[in-house]
């Protein structure tokens, strides 16, 4: 169901992860959402992995909470997995009618594959081990900078902090319409593509009203609580960096040597690097 | 100065479209507040009870008439932020007021916007979610807690701005009888630490605790008293498609039958003792 | 016997790392014609209880029976269930979505496949049946109405599908007195109109104790108690433990007993409250 969407959760904890500055968090997904595109085999998964792993075994967010994050888009990766499988043009090995399964097919079906579910799994895991407030303050003190050129950074980081806020309240509410109109006998599952589409304006439309309703009662709330945008505001936390901050940056720039060094050499380099540390 | 709040003449009408004539949400509303006072607002829907409210806190401004809060008139931009810092305001849906997913920096995000230092922000936090009973809490979501816990963050999020004086608009409507128990019990505990409370609320039990009640219908100022004076008025607050407290019908219908019960007597607890007294 | 719950379990979010009992062990049974009301603390199971009498949750294990049916059984049709038993939600005016009020109520006539001869038939007569007017506000928008006329007109959109259980999750939330007591009035007429099965859930003990013949009390997922009023309210001790209360009149007889008082068991309205206290004081 719409529950289980996990992108965009916050799982509480206390980890070391979860204590790091939001800022080098943010950064570190980035770099990592672009190393999965610089990555090309084996070994560049394996670090990507071992990585993933080690982040997720350390902030003791439960895999299985983290897998079914993955259930939503299913369908999606199915289909990235399929579509690469007989798009890609080589050597044949398969040949069913029209379609060819080639060996680069395969291979870069696996590929693709992997790389949306590790796509999925980094980024659900920056919001599952930051506090949605520290992720749009760091979102916002990254900006800041960009300020100066007209970007309005402390309206985009409010905006994403009530958008967090407000997910669950909405998902709940969408559960709630789409039961109660069942309830009435609509049927939001069979027929066409024309007859879904239709079936779900009984949805649709309450939800509109819904968040506007959320909307104009928030606005109301916020201007009584004395808000006036970004001026004259300051805030609870403060950001400073500290120890471990410093050593997150060291390991960032560890993984990037890993992922640009990564092709066929990684185990001696890491063997390597053991040695001359002994 | 003892009026803490003190509405003058107030009318407010809603604009419409054109041709269609505004709607007089309050006509000609006459109130003055005493400091540290608790008074209860009741009125069916549609009677202006929460436009009175909107117009305290500034977020609506008068159509004509005037409201001073602390003495500064709402219409006065320059005292806006004093004035909705000194009077604080709490809504209906619990849900819709909280603005971060995290409860301790809800309750931060008026303090930030007042401008207060950190420090001082993380000690009115830790004050104000102690003293609705959240401390344990204040790392959770929202949308994890109960309704009732829910609405006491919004009120710790308004204690942290150190108000004067808190309007609640029927903060209980949503909730669980255990809720409104527990929003009741820290409204109480807000009146005894001498914050000026003013409760809207359709719930008539909850009016007795009150020093002061205000009958609104049709935008204007019905009823207005001491509750024991107010509930006298059994007939016409019928009429005005609202209930007396039970205590109150009970009591009248005893009258009635020739048993003489004093007037002061609204609630449960008074009846009870009123009646051991008797026995004894 | 209408409905037969036997056994019923459910799990929330099973697998979860907040995975939750939601309903242990459940079983009672409900005649036709009654008037039955789930009290429960929130998080006590009772939403998620009623969402299984009408197939919108499927039980881990155990049975719903109605008229012998099995309706938890996969060969079962859910237009089939939701033509017998119909659930109005909390807020149900939050539903409302169709331009006119006619075509809202039409809405789940409609999707039974029912002829339009007999859906005008069944949307008048349920618009009427919750004290509108049709031939005023048949074309008018729903979100014209005030709260309580919206709810109305809701609740008529689940009437009109002329159910023979009708279920109700805490219909007079956050409505003002006058409109409370409407909407209370509104599903008695219901009730007795064509002898519907009511199933009420509600927080405010007056209104279960005044309306009821039956209620069940649950308990973190489990049926706690299941009585008459009388039984159940005369429980006080019990209902307390489970975080719930008593109707005002037994509170405050309650109340007086504590003090050593000498009243009557098994008041639980305004009148009698009324000759029980007239009795006691006529002599002083």
């Amino acid at each position: 169901m719409i529950r289980d969407i996990t992108l965009g959760q916050y799982y509480p904890g206390d980890s070391w992860f979860h204590r790091l500055d939001a800022r080098i968090k943010i950064i570190w997904t980035f770099i990592y959402i672009v190393s999965l595109f610089l990555i090309r085999d084996f070994w560049g998964y394996i670090t990507v992995l071992i990585t993933l792993g080690l982040i997720i075994g350390i902030s003791k967010v439960p895999l299985s909470f983290i897998l079914k994050g993955l259930k939503p888009i299913f369908f999606i990766i199915i289909f990235t997995f399929v579509i690469n499988m007989f798009m890609t043009k080589g050597t044949s090995l398969i040949e069913i009618g029209f379609l060819t399964i080639t060996k680069e097919g395969i291979r870069n079906a696996f590929f693709m594959g992997t790389r949306l579910v590790l796509l999925i799994i980094g980024s659900s895991l920056l919001t599952l081990i930051t506090k949605p407030i520290q992720l749009t303050d760091g979102i916002e003190k990254l900006l800041s900078p960009l300020q100066k050129f007209g970007l309005p950074s402390h309206e985009l980081a409010m905006m994403m902090t009530i958008a967090l806020r407000f997910i669950p309240t909405l998902m709940e509410e969408t559960d709630k319409i789409m039961k109660a109109q069942m309830a009435r006998g609509a049927d939001f599952e069979s027929g066409n593509i024309m007859r879904r589409a239709k079936s779900l304006i009984p949805l649709l439309v309450p939800l509109f009203i819904s968040a506007f309703r959320i909307a104009q009662d928030l606005a109301m709330a916020m201007e009584a609580r004395c808000y006036r945008g970004g001026s004259h505001r300051t805030r609870m936390h403060g950001m400073k960096m500290k120890k471990r901050d410093a050593a997150a940056i060291l390991l960032m720039i560890l993984y990037v040597t890993l992922i640009i060094t990564q092709a066929q050499g990684i185990l001696s380099f890491l063997m390597m690097s053991l040695i001359q540390s002994a | 100065m003892n009026h803490i709040i003190s509405i003058e003449d107030l009318v407010f009408e809603y604009e419409r479209e054109e041709k269609l004539e505004p709607i007089k949400a309050l006509d000609n509303v006459n109130i003055k507040i005493k400091k540290g006072s608790f008074i209860a607002i009741i009125g069916s829907n549609g009677s202006g009870k929460s436009t009175l409210a909107k117009n305290i806190n500034a977020l609506l401004l008068p159509s004509s008439g005037a409201v001073y809060v602390k003495g500064f008139n709402t219409t006065d931009e320059t005292k806006l932020w004093e004035i909705r810092q000194t009077a604080g305001m709490v809504f209906q849906n619990p849900d819709n007021q909280l603005v971060s997913s995290i409860v301790e920096d809800d309750v931060a995000f008026g303090p930030e916007n007042l401008g207060v230092e950190p420090a001082e922000i993380r000690k009115r936090v830790d004050n104000s979610l102690c003293a609705v009973n959240m401390y344990e809490e204040r790392k959770k979501a929202p949308h994890l807690l109960s309704g009732g816990q829910k609405q006491r963050i919004a009120i710790a999020g308004v204690i942290a701005m150190k108000p004067e004086c808190i309007i609640l608009d029927e903060p209980t409507a949503m909730l669980d009888p255990h809720g409104r128990y527990e929003v009741m019990e820290i409204i109480e505990r807000l009146h005894n630490e001498g914050i000026t409370v003013i409760l809207i609320t359709h719930f008539m039990e909850e009016t007795t605790r009150a020093e002061r009640v205000i009958i609104m219908d049709a935008g204007k100022v019905a009823i207005d008293g001491a509750p024991a004076a107010v509930f006298a008025n059994a007939k016409k607050i019928k009429e005005l498609g609202l209930d007396v407290p039970f205590i109150v019908e009970i009591a009248e219908r005893l009258r009635n039958r020739g048993i003489d019960i004093p007037k002061n007597i609204i609630s449960i607890e008074e009846m009870v003792d009123y009646i051991a007294c008797k026995f004894k | 016997m209408q409905i037969q719950v036997k056994n019923l379990n459910h799990i929330y979010s099973e697998g979860m790392p907040y995975e939750s009992v939601s309903l242990k062990d459940v079983s009672f049974e409900i005649e036709k014609g009654e008037f039955v009301g789930v009290i429960g603390h929130t998080g006590s199971g009772k939403s998620t209880l009623i969402q299984h009498l009408n197939g919108l949750l499927k039980p881990k294990s155990g049975s719903i029976l109605i008229d012998g049916i099995d309706i938890t059984s996969g060969e079962v049709k859910m237009s089939d269930i939701r033509r017998r038993i119909g659930l109005v939600f909390q807020y149900p005016e939050y539903q409302l979505f169709e331009e006119t009020i006619y075509k809202d109520v039409a809405f789940g006539p409609l999707n039974l496949g029912l002829t339009q001869e007999e859906t005008d038939r069944r949307v008048k007569t349920a618009i009427k049946l919750v004290g509108l007017d049709y031939e005023e506000i048949d074309r008018r928008s729903p979100f014209e109405l005030s709260g309580g006329q919206k709810r109305r007109v809701a609740i008529a959109g689940v009437i009109a599908m002329e159910p023979e259980i009708l279920i109700l999750d805490e219909p007079t939330a956050g409505l003002d007195p006058k409109s409370h007591a409407d909407i209370l009035q509104m599903i008695q007429i219901i009730h007795s109109a064509r002898n519907t099965t009511i199933i009420i859930v509600s927080h405010n003990m007056d209104d279960i104790a005044r309306l009821t013949n039956k209620i069940l009390v649950l308990d973190k997922g489990k049926l706690a108690m299941a009585g008459t009023p009388a039984e159940v309210f005369s429980q006080a001790d019990y209902l307390e433990s489970l975080g719930l209360g008593l109707p005002l009149s037994a509170y405050l007889m309650n109340e007086l007993r504590k003090r050593r008082i000498p009243v009557s068991e098994g008041i639980l309205n305004i009148d009698e409250a009324e000759e029980e206290l007239y009795s006691i004081l006529k002599t002083y």
